[in-house]
């Protein structure tokens, strides 16, 4: 059977320059004094350390622990004794210091008990938590943690392994799989039965025929789906996205992974990984590093993590006129801050340059918008527009041309007849939205928080305004309610004796002034007077009976 | 501190301007065996004020000149201008054609990139305006010897009617117009017309198609403007020309009259004022011929494409927004 290729538009044909150093074997990188191994080995996740200074620890010991659930496990690459905890720079583009474990070996490299997984036996999240306990991670230089990428093992059809290796210069995977073809299908097979897919896909560029025929005849004794796949050589054919669209047609939409398209993708070097973690027990402590460039013996090296290059640069001999090294290819590499920076999991390369290998770039003229950036890119942008955009600081624009799809994979900045930078002008035009954003993200805390201070003070008077309302109603209510309330009640109690004593007062004299003044009552006989008398006795005593009763 | 990548394709500005002016040579060698040998003295002409103006420019503009003047820019702009005025025009009008090109359509603008028009057909234009007889002056190939063709550009008596005849152009507006005549009995005219176009001057298109394919191969244009131009300055011409062949010229005539091949490669491909995205440029270049035809046909001058180009000009930026191509992982997404 053979796959049907397809294309992805744009890609460079930069110099391969890989004949200098794929002729010879992986050799074994000497013991270096000392080794700086990160505990940060990707930008997703630093690992707990473990150790302390004055431990002493054996190859493969667990140093530091993955914490969160993209964190993976960093182990001694050999025995030795524990000196320092402490920040180091490292190879990347932001100069930051990281958190190292700085180990003098003792010379022994003696291993700790480790043996094969009989991963039959165990459930499949086991057999993940175990390669990521064994600090296996994407050595194709993004280091993201493989156990992540296996997923839930549902809905992939595909695995890509990827050989192809598109950067000029390195050759550690050509190397790798020229010699060690059998371990990284056999960590493939893993791979695929992992990720639950039904064949495996190699892709190898074509310029590294030894590398394709070592990996046919390893598949040819598997009986396992795999096909081995001479892919065009092209930049940057070996990018995931690129990869998989040669492979397969599809194209990875915007903002989605290839699990979502059922297919997944791994570098040759972590198949290589996975191969050794799960057959032999051993975590990931070294890996193939091409030293090459403006040196006198270029080649590859089986190197331990956290060898710092300068240990590694006798190996390759560089010239005299070398200037700088770089990490990586050059069309994506990082320019080495300090020669102590180690080699991390996804180091796959370190390059000697000199001014004449690698000349500084012609100064920067007018874009005269020929497009030849638009007809490189592998992401079909616009290059150019996204450069106006960025030099006018225009980001927002920028933005809306797809500046997120930029790979920053160089071809545009390779083929500018103005040399204009375009990919630096990219890159802070993206910092300079990351900036924003953060800043927005800040404003809108601040405002949100100012909103609702402003919300609770308003409540707070609301609420205030309310409750002085209901207290000066009580109060009102209180005042008008008691000479309203008590009129009827106690009032009568206090009036009827005064009408009384009135009423008496009166009477008494009415009857004075009848006493001074008798009327018609003067010549009355004695019956009559005697009843009268009577009828005064008993008003007397009615009288005295009343407020006797009122009092 | 310098960022990744750090090698580079040998190109440059320099070299791309280069393999312009090396394209050109098949169309100028064309012109110079067949037409007027003192176009090689208006090249020199035009080259020599290009620089001295760029230079001038650049310097008021405080800007470096060494790398600007070395970027043969300015070579390519007043070769351009020279190769689509008459031959015969008196110095100062090649000089002041370059200069317009120069400085106020290249520099008052910002200089190199920054042009929203074609410098050489905003000269053409400025021009033609200006002086429509002496632009009208074409001489008829191979008729007029060196030392005529040098006095009349430098100077001096100027005997129009003797020494100009008609473009192929003119002599088919005129003939169809002014006399009434059909295509084929004006074609019949002496004088004029060669086996497809105008006597001798047909053989310069077939030089700069020469070149056009040179620079294609090169990979310094794309097959999408002159493939777009040329079809539809030919799909126009052969929808008039089948309608009524009596009064409209076959599309083999305009393919190979007037400045058609000219501004199929070197024109309309201009990369700083044209479109730049794929379906862009097919529109731009498409618009460029109709316009140019219904000129040609209809209009107040023998030739439209300098007008039709500065007027697709005022169009790009509209068209490339609305052309934007679909990035990769977002085919269906367009730009608003």
């Amino acid at each position: 059977m053979t796959v049907r290729l397809f294309n992805f538009r744009g890609g460079v044909k930069p110099d391969s320059h890989k004949n200098e150093s794929s002729a010879t074997p992986i050799a074994r990188a000497a013991l270096p004094p000392r080794l700086v191994i990160p505990l940060r080995q990707g930008i997703r996740s630093t690992a707990r350390c473990l150790v302390e200074v004055g431990q002493s620890v054996l190859k493969g010991e667990c140093i530091g622990e993955g914490e969160g659930p993209l964190g993976t496990a960093v182990h001694a690459s050999t025995s030795g004794t524990v000196v320092e905890v402490a920040p180091y720079p490292m190879a990347h583009a932001s100069g930051l210091d990281t958190l190292c474990v700085v180990i003098e070996p003792d010379g022994a490299d003696e291993w700790i008990a480790h043996e094969a997984l009989d991963r039959r036996t165990l459930p499949r999240e086991a057999v993940l938590k175990y390669l990521s306990d064994h600090g296996i991670v994407g050595m194709g230089g993004a280091t993201f943690p493989t156990h992540i990428k296996l997923g839930n093992g549902r809905g992939i059809d595909t695995l890509v392994i990827n050989g192809a290796e598109c950067e000029p210069w390195i050759t550690c995977d050509d190397r790798l799989m020229r010699e060690r073809a059998a371990d990284i299908l056999s960590g493939a097979a893993i791979l695929r039965e992992l990720i639950g897919a039904d064949r495996t896909l190699v892709g190898i560029e074509d310029n590294k025929p030894e590398a394709i025929e070592a990996m046919g005849r390893a598949a040819a004794v598997l009986s396992e789906p795999i096909e081995i796949v001479a892919v065009p050589t092209l930049y940057p054919a070996g990018g995931e996205k690129q990869l998989i669209r040669v492979l397969t047609g599809i194209e990875i939409a915007h903002g989605k992974l290839g699990s979502e398209f059922g297919v997944q993708c791994f570098n040759v070097g972590t198949a290589h990984a996975v191969c050794r973690a799960i057959h032999h027990g051993e975590p990931l402590i070294s890996r193939v590093v091409t030293l090459t460039g403006n040196v006198d013996r270029p080649g590859n090296h089986e190197v331990l993590i956290g060898t710092p290059v300068e240990s590694l640069l006798a190996l390759a001999a560089p010239r005299p006129d070398t200037d700088r090294y770089l990490m990586g290819g050059p069309m994506m590499g990082v320019a080495l801050p300090d020669l102590g920076v180690p080699i991390a999991k996804g180091s796959n390369c370190v390059i000697a340059a000199s001014p004449a290998l690698f000349p500084p770039p012609p100064p920067e003229l007018p874009c005269i918008r020929c497009g030849a950036c638009a007809r490189v890119c592998p992401a079909d942008l616009q290059p150019f527009e996204l450069y106006w955009f960025s030099r006018a600081k225009n980001v927002g624009k920028a933005q809306e041309y797809h500046l997120f799809d930029c790979i920053e994979c160089g071809c545009c900045s390779f083929v500018c007849p103005s040399h204009i930078p375009l990919v630096d002008y990219f890159r802070f035009s993206k910092s300079e939205i990351w900036a924003r954003e953060r800043e927005l993200k800040a404003a809108d805390h601040a405002r949100e928080r100012f909103e609702f201070r402003n919300f609770r003070q308003e409540r707070e008077k609301e609420e205030k305004a309310a409750k002085l309302a209901a207290k000066a109603a009580e109060t009102r209510a209180k005042l008008s309610g008691t000479p309203g309330a008590g009129d009827t009640a106690p009032r009568p109690a206090d009036e009827d004796p005064k009408k009384a004593l009135i009423a008496a007062a009166l009477a008494r004299a009415k009857q004075q002034k009848a006493a001074v003044a008798p009327k018609n009552t003067d010549a009355l006989d004695a019956d009559a007077r005697a009843e009268i008398a009577a009828i005064d006795a008993r008003r007397e005593k009615a009288k005295l009976e009343g407020s006797d009763a009122a009092s | 501190m310098i960022h990744s990548p750090y090698i580079r394709k040998p190109a440059s500005v320099q070299r791309v301007m280069f393999a312009v002016l090396l394209a050109l040579l098949p169309g100028v060698a064309a012109y110079v065996w067949q037409v007027a040998e003192v176009v090689v003295v208006n090249l020199l002409l035009a080259t020599v004020t290009a620089l001295a103006a760029e230079a001038l420019m650049l310097a008021l503009r405080k800007r470096p000149v060494a790398p600007a003047l070395s970027d043969l820019s300015a070579v390519v702009t007043a070769w351009l201008v020279v190769l689509c005025f008459p031959p015969i025009l008196p110095w100062w009008v090649t000089v002041l054609g370059v200069l317009i090109a120069i400085v106020a359509v290249k520099h008052l603008y910002g200089g190199l990139g920054q042009n929203p028009f074609n410098p050489a057909m905003v000269a053409y234009c400025a021009m033609i305006v200006a002086f429509p007889s002496l632009m009208s002056q074409w001489p008829p190939a191979g008729q007029l010897d060196f030392q005529t063709q040098l006095d009349l550009v430098l100077g001096g008596a100027r005997e129009i009617d003797a020494i100009t005849g008609a473009t192929a152009l003119d002599a088919m507006r005129t003939g169809l117009r002014a006399s009434g005549a059909s295509v084929d009995a004006v074609l019949l005219q002496p004088g004029a017309f060669g086996a497809f176009g105008g006597r001798g001057w047909e053989w310069l298109p077939l030089g700069y198609a020469a070149g056009g394919l040179y620079l294609f191969a090169r990979r310094i244009i794309t097959w999408h403007m002159p493939v777009a131009f040329l079809a539809a300055l030919a799909l126009i011409s052969g929808v008039f020309w089948l309608a009524n062949p009596a009064q409209f010229a076959p599309p083999w005539f305009h393919l190979a009259s007037g400045g058609a091949m000219l501004a199929a490669f070197f024109i309309v491909t201009d990369p700083v004022s044209g479109a730049t995205t794929p379906r862009g440029k097919l529109i731009f270049a498409a618009g460029i011929a109709l316009i140019a035809y219904l000129i040609r046909v209809f209009g107040a001058f023998p030739e439209g494409i300098a007008f039709a180009v500065l007027l697709m000009n005022i169009c790009v930026p509209l068209i490339d927004m609305k052309t934007q191509p679909p990035v990769f992982g977002h085919r269906e997404g367009r730009l608003p």
